[in-house]
């Protein structure tokens, strides 16, 4: 297995706040990784660097054995990398096929996507009957559907999802995590960062815990699962 | 009725031309919620491009007001490269004082190169009035208020149906989030002065067209009054721009035909503080209950 993604040395400072310090983490082709950690640890900062939102003080970021540090977000996105941001962020006022279309945006050359839509929908049925409709006026699952078919629309190599299951009830929440099942069955590589530590882990070929912005654990998802830390810290004892 | 039929028509021709000019407050504003308060000012540098473009190049009419608006358009876009740009992460006040230091600059520059004195506009298109059921109307007015709905729609076109209006339309959403679909968002921006300095200047061109005189102070009053026709529409709403433009058009004229005309800007910007008070959202605006 080759890496796709190589974070190394990482740190993210926000004025004397150090969020992120010396993170290591690797994601393999094909795997899905889970990077878990509580409340502030870290987890939406990282994601936000490797798609250059936020600039770190120091580290390397390699996609594809390519720096990607600093690089254009348009470079970012047709090299394959694509973001479900934390709290959904569909666009309002905007409708739901106008948001899917977003998706594409870098592929976006004037031609006909009317086929990929058709794979979305085929994935995501709720948003064929939503697709004239203003993305705020979903709930937040459906939202978080947009989201995903969104990111999808930008045929990514690896998909970056940040708490898929936020504000979910539990019946959304499988739902949400059977589909990134399905998504990496298909090819898409997948970093997902959770609090929700057991449906993360469940699913993970790999994972990382994440405590204020250092990581402290690593193993395979079955392995962190059984971790007494692991269970105590995140499951509930 | 027949007065107030020829003052409606009268505040729709005015109108059209704040209208294109709050297009260019809402777009600004939708975009990097910045009040460019030196946007009047684009659309004086409007008028007086279309004056040279006529006056000395003798070019026909609509071929200067194209020449104008893009000449315009890429001087809008360098103001935001130069002055807003550098200062965009910086504390609001920062940027409304360069804002401001704008257009002091291009009024001040216009009456140092041109001198304060007003100029008469060429007189591009020969006026001729017709007179329908008692009502009567120019060719000028007819011309102005065609050419603002054809860029109108113009606009509505790129805004909703092309990949750059989509574009525009993310950012002013979520600039991260547009950031993520791999969106420019500098581009964007860009783009976004150059349309609304185009618009500006098309007003500018034909406002002196229809008055026949243009001077370096001469955005301003219009300048305020698109922007209160921007925010009684609905600041960052496209088409409230247009709502909000006419509305304003028609008000004034109204007023100018009573014996009140000498407040008749006073009474737009009464408005303004009516519209703050009861809804600041503006006509067109929503009441926003985000989701989380
Ligand atoms: N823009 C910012 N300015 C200042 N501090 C910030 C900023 N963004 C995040 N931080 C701080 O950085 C730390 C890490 O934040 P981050 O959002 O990455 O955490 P997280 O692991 O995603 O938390 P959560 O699970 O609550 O989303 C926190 O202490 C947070 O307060
Ligand atoms: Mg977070």
């Amino acid at each position: 297995m080759s890496a796709l993604l190589t974070v190394e040395n990482l740190n993210v400072s926000y004025g004397a706040i150090k969020a992120v310090q010396n993170v290591n983490f690797t994601v393999h082709d094909n795997e899905i990784v889970s990077l878990i950690g509580a409340n502030g640890a870290g987890k939406t900062t990282i994601l936000r660097t490797i798609s250059n939102l936020t600039k770190p003080t120091s580290g390397h970021i390699n996609f594809q054995n390519q720096d990607i540090l600093g690089m254009d977000s348009a470079k970012i996105v047709s090299s394959g990398i694509a973001q479900v941001p934390e709290g959904r962020r569909v666009f309002a006022g905007m409708t739901v096929q106008e948001n899917l279309q977003l998706g594409a945006f870098t592929r976006d050359k004037g031609t006909n996507l009317k086929s990929e839509y058709a794979l979305i929908y085929d994935q995501f049925p709720i948003l064929k009957e939503r697709r004239n409709q203003d993305a705020a006026t979903l709930s937040g699952g459906e939202q978080q559907m947009l989201a995903m078919g969104r990111a999808l629309m930008a045929k990514p190599k690896l998909l970056l999802l940040d708490e898929p299951s936020m504000g979910l009830a539990p019946l959304f929440i499988e739902k949400i995590f059977d589909i990134i099942k399905t998504v990496n069955a298909q090819g898409v590589t997948v970093l997902v960062i959770e609090q929700n530590a057991n449906q993360a882990l469940k699913i993970a070929d790999r994972g990382y815990v994440l405590e204020s912005g250092q990581i402290t654990m690593t193993g395979t998802g079955a392995e962190l699962l059984a971790s007494d830390d692991v269970r105590k810290a995140y499951l509930g004892g | 009725m027949t007065l107030f039929i020829q003052q409606v028509i009268k505040g729709l021709m005015l109108g059209s031309v704040y209208a294109l000019l709050a297009l260019g407050y809402t777009m600004v504003y939708g975009i990097i919620k910045l009040i460019n308060f030196a946007h009047g000012d684009i659309y004086m540098l409007g008028a007086y491009f279309g004056y040279f473009f006529i006056k000395v190049l003798h070019l026909n009419f609509f071929i200067a007001l194209i020449l104008a608006m893009a000449v315009s358009a890429v001087i809008g876009v360098l103001i935001e490269y130069i002055a807003y740009r550098p200062l965009r992460h910086s504390p609001r006040i920062a940027v409304l004082i360069s804002v401001l230091g704008i257009s002091f600059l291009l009024e001040n520059g216009m009456t140092y190169l041109y001198g304060s004195d007003q100029r008469s506009f060429p007189q591009a298109i020969k006026t001729v009035q017709y007179h329908f059921y008692g009502i009567q109307v120019s060719n000028i007015q007819l011309i102005i208020a065609v050419t603002s709905v054809v860029l109108m729609l113009l606009l509505t076109y790129v805004v909703k149906r092309t990949k750059m209006g989509r574009a525009m339309r993310a950012v002013s959403a979520d600039p991260d989030a547009a950031t993520l679909m791999g969106i420019n968002i500098n581009h964007t921006i860009s783009f976004t002065f150059a349309i609304g300095s185009a618009l500006a200047a098309a007003g500018g061109v034909l406002i002196g067209l229809y008055y026949n005189s243009i001077d370096p102070l001469m955005g301003m009053t219009p300048g305020l009054k698109a922007f209160v026709a921007a925010v009684l529409g609905g600041i960052g709403i496209i088409p409230g721009a247009a709502v909000g433009g006419w509305l304003i058009g028609i008000l004034e004229t109204m007023v100018q035909a009573t014996s009140f005309s000498a407040y008749k800007d006073a009474v737009v910007y009464a408005m303004l503080i009516v519209i703050l008070l009861i809804k600041p959202t503006g006509i067109l605006g929503k009441n926003k209950r985000e989701k989380v």
